[in-house]
């Protein structure tokens, strides 16, 4: 595929004329997805899709198209020939873009990280296997991810990742449930089987009467899952460098000199992320870029393009100036004393759907879900009923953060909107004081 | 490159030996248009085509889609297809073989008043760069952009059975905004923050009022800037049609998809607190309340005549006076689950395979001008144009943010507030529903990105529906 990938590049090279020049993007994947409901297949399938970006740009002009390819050389210089003339159309229509910046020093990489995963008739009998006599629901997804980058000044880019994720619940009744996954690059069963054993030994603790508390502040524990979603939340548009230069980021405080606790430290760590080590307009990312040390705002993610508007250096980011392996120093706390620490509070297992309810304060809502249990005294009483929370960051992680775990959890972004995620976060549990529930 | 008909007429002599097999190729091409902070963004096209193939064999289905057209690209997703079969009979949630009787053959393209290419490139950027200079009314104003994105959508269904479906529409996704800025305090006005979603061509620009939009965005904002904060309390709520298709989609639309009845969404988008026996009995809303499913309503966003599994779509009341009476369930969900519903199976795109969706969800008039409904408040706020929301696993507790609020006293409509937040639960939610907007007021809206599936799916879905006024509803605003 990369050379199929690098003959189209040749061949865009050769087509173009007097002072044009181009970037190329490409994004493929063959995927194995299977879908299981009631610890049964519900729906089985491959998706093999491969798309092709081509910015073609003269001087300060420029537009893109994004294609889908076939893999054979003859059909897919036939619709690269198409995209070529209907990009030169587009160029006669659009002024000159004072923002447009690309990478001209040729930075070729190519990396193929190892690995080992299971075929598809192993997966499926093992997943099956282990939901046996439960009520199993999840979603397996697997196989090759490939991202190819070239432009006119001779750049090569390409990278592939082998993963797989298995994103699942066990379901004792209505909502109650337990949720696990198990991802990465190499497939081992003991590990895989490992993760099962310890869901199923959560699934018994949401067998006591549920617990319903009334609204209120409670100390809370989020575990890394839980934290995933906060995180995540911060991420839309918390560490945009146009966000932060219009005004429109929910951090927004911080930008004006508001802090968080001293144990908070975010870093976009590349390096050990699974994105590619390559952005779009072909600048190779920088091995980390810190955004908030020890409370304090640092830096912002810049894309090329906000880089240029409000002449700053880009630093890797996409377009978006979303994370994409966001990760945050652990504390003190060591697993053995995350009940002890919690006292009387909630455990949060699991939060889910996220937004803002005052995006200048930082205020976020959402619900906690899946295995979350009322503790007194260091001890797991019962599970809990649903609950909405409405707090802002600037209390949970700022005055109100207890403390942080010693350990922290790699999480792999599960969501395949379009194409499989390769984003990840690397997070710590959070003991967090007077959190608000509201409902 | 062949035409997706073509591409559909050559599946049949190199599909698999099994019982059936169905065929759909999508081909969306798209163009998408904008001025940010008075720079024109880089256009982006677009042009994805590929196939999905599904089959049945063995008691099971399985599926595979390629973006490999060729005719041996074909062959090889309909062998993985067989493939996946194969792997799960015995072991597949049992659907019965579909079975529909004569074949279907229809070919059908939406129309368009305005088509989209009727109208230079070059003239449409010079109107977004007056209607996006126009949003920049003062230093204040941070960030302001106007764009708008078409996509040509196309689609070929083919199956064993001799089924040959085409369908083909455009989508026009219209989108503003300005924020005012000042020192920590940024606020944000929209064209109704993607809400403004329809079928057609340019000419739906004209019915939105788009190109006239920008002077009152960009005051609405400002004013926003200074404007006190939404007051906590129990109050009437009067929702304006750009917050009730949220409203609609979050703690209707979802609770009703009888696939989350089934359990299929419980790992990712939630299950839901409507359980099959509440169907034909339960309370759903007030006695004004009536919801249907309209695949027929021209211009809205998920008008078709057949869904992505060949089904033929027709309109059904869900809830009836305020009893359920439906759900949303396509040929597959009604099998499994021994119920009547609707046409709705559907695919975001070629690479992913239907699964129940909203498509149409409306909400039927009632009988009050907007002035009426206003006037019938003693205490109470209206809200405009969603720009947050939040709702639990079993699309129970939700909880909404707009951009803007107006005060209501004794009957009129007074100071404007920011940051207007409401919560409560749908299970009562709607039985406190007062009154509904006659059909002068019904608007169509909708929303280009509902997530659901796994693989995820984002797919456009429609909400035409007059403002509702609700009772006795838990307000409050930020800080």
């Amino acid at each position: 595929m990369q050379d199929q990938f690098n003959a189209l590049a040749d061949a865009v090279t050769a087509r173009l004329k007097g002072d044009e020049g181009f970037l190329l993007n490409f994004g493929g994947e063959t995927s194995q997805f299977v879908r299981f409901n009631h610890a049964a297949v519900r729906q089985p399938g491959t998706v093999e899709q491969s798309y092709l970006s081509l910015e073609l740009f003269r001087g300060k002009r420029h537009a893109a198209t994004s294609i889908t390819v076939v893999g054979m050389p003859a059909e897919d210089i036939a619709r690269v020939d198409a995209a070529l003339t209907a990009l030169r159309d587009v160029l006669a229509d659009t002024p000159e873009d004072p923002h447009f910046l690309i990478n001209t020093v040729p930075q070729s990489t190519t990396r193929d990280l190892p690995h080992a995963l299971p075929t598809a008739d192993d997966a499926l009998s093992a997943i099956l296997d282990a939901g046996a006599g439960e009520d199993l629901v999840g979603f397996y997804a697997a196989g090759p991810i490939h991202a190819g980058f070239a432009n006119s000044f001779g750049q090569r880019n390409w990278d592939t990742v082998h993963s797989f994720c298995f994103d699942a619940c066990f379901y004792l009744q209505a909502d109650k449930a337990v949720k696990f996954d198990y991802g990465g690059t190499h497939w081992d069963g003991r590990a895989f089987t490992a993760k099962v054993e310890a869901a199923k030994m959560h699934l018994h603790a949401l067998a006591r009467p549920a617990h319903t508390l009334a609204p209120g502040g409670y100390r809370v524990y989020l575990a890394p899952a839980a934290m995933e979603e906060v995180l995540g939340m911060l991420s839309w548009g918390g560490f945009g460098l146009a966000d932060h230069k219009t005004g429109t980021t929910p951090l927004l405080r911080m930008r004006e000199g508001a802090t968080l606790s001293p144990m908070v430290t975010l870093t976009e760590n590349f390096a050990d992320g699974l994105a590619p080590q390559f952005q779009g307009e072909g600048f190779v990312r920088p091995d980390a870029v810190t955004l908030i040390r020890n409370g304090r705002y640092v830096d912002c993610l810049a894309a090329p393009r906000s880089a240029a508007e409000f002449d700053a250096p880009q630093n890797g980011a996409e377009g978006g100036e979303f994370p994409l392996a966001l990760d945050m120093a652990g504390g003190a706390l060591a697993e053995a004393d995350i009940l002890r620490t919690l006292g009387t509070g909630v455990y949060v297992g699991n939060l889910w759907y996220l937004n803002y309810s005052d995006r200048n304060a930082c205020r976020m809502t959402g619900m906690t879900r899946f295995a979350t249990f009322w503790v007194e005294n260091g001890e797991i009483v019962a599970p809990m009923n649903v609950m909405r929370f409405d707090d802002s960051a600037y209390r949970m992680l700022g005055d109100n953060l207890v403390a942080l775990t010693a350990a922290r959890e790699p999480r792999l972004a599960t969501d395949t909107y379009g194409a499989r995620s390769r984003r990840s976060m690397t997070l710590p549990g959070a003991v967090i004081d007077d959190f608000r529930l509201t409902l | 490159m062949s035409s997706i008909a073509d591409i559909a007429s050559r599946f049949s002599a190199v599909a698999p030996a099994c019982d059936t097999w169905t065929l759909r190729v999508e081909r969306h091409r798209s163009e998408s248009l904008s001025v940010t902070r008075g720079v024109v963004d880089p256009v982006g096209l677009g042009d994805d085509l590929g196939v999905m193939v599904t089959v049945y064999a063995d008691g099971a289905f399985g599926y595979a889609a390629t973006s490999d057209v060729t005719t041996s690209g074909l062959a090889r997703a309909g062998r993985a297809a067989r493939d996946w079969a194969t792997r799960a009979a015995g072991r597949a949630i049992a659907v019965p073989l579909p079975r529909r009787g004569q074949p279907v053959t229809h070919d059908a393209e939406a129309p368009a008043a305005m088509p989209w290419h009727s109208v230079s490139r070059a003239d449409k950027l010079d109107r977004l760069r007056k209607a996006a200079a126009a949003l920049k009314t003062d230093d204040r104003i941070a960030t302001w952009d106007a764009g708008v994105r078409f996509s040509d959508v196309e689609s070929v269904i083919v199956s064993a059975d001799g089924d040959f479906i085409r369908q083909r529409y455009g989508l026009v996704i219209p989108g503003m905004e300005a924020s005012a800025s000042d020192g920590n305090e940024t606020q944000t006005r929209t064209f109704g923050r993607g809400g403004a979603i329809r079928q057609g061509g340019l000419e739906v620009l004209d019915e939105l009022g788009f190109w006239d939009a920008a002077p009152r965005i960009a005051a609405e904002a400002l004013e926003l800037l200074t404007a006190a904060d939404c007051p906590t309390g129990d109050m009437d709520l009067l929702l304006a049609p750009d917050q009730m298709y949220i409203q609609i989609h979050e703690s209707i639309g979802h609770p009703l998809e009888l696939d989350r009845i089934l359990g299929d969404e419980r790992n990712y988008a939630g299950t839901s607190f409507v359980t099959p026996d509440m169907f034909g009995s339960y309370v759903y809303g007030s006695k004004i309340l009536n919801v249907s499913f309209d695949p027929g309503l021209v211009s809205e966003a998920a008008s078709y005549a057949y869904d992505d599994d060949g089904a033929p779509a027709t309109r059904a009341l869900l809830i009836r006076d305020g009893i359920l009476e439906r759900p949303l369930g396509s040929e597959t969900s009604q099998k499994r689950a021994n119920m009547s519903g609707v046409a709705n199976a559907r695919a975001c795109s070629w690479n992913r395979p239907p699964i129940d969706r909203m498509a149409n969800l409306n909400i039927e008039a009632g009988d009050r001008t907007f002035a009426q409904m206003v006037a019938g408040v003693e205490n109470g706020i209206y809200m405009e144009t969603n720009t947050s929301w939040s709702i639990d696993d079993s699309r129970n507790k939700f909880q909404f943010g707009c951009e803007r609020g107006r005060l209501i006293k004794d009957g009129v409509l007074g100071a404007v507030v920011k940051n207007p937040n409401y919560r409560g639960i749908s299970a009562t939610f709607w039985r406190n529903l007062k009154a509904l907007g006659d059909a002068t007021t019904v608007q169509v809206q909708g929303t280009p990105n509902c997530g659901k599936g796994e693989p995820n799916q984002a797919i456009h879905v429609g909400h035409a529906t007059p403002p509702g006024l609700f009772a006795g509803v838990s307000v409050f605003g930020g800080g």
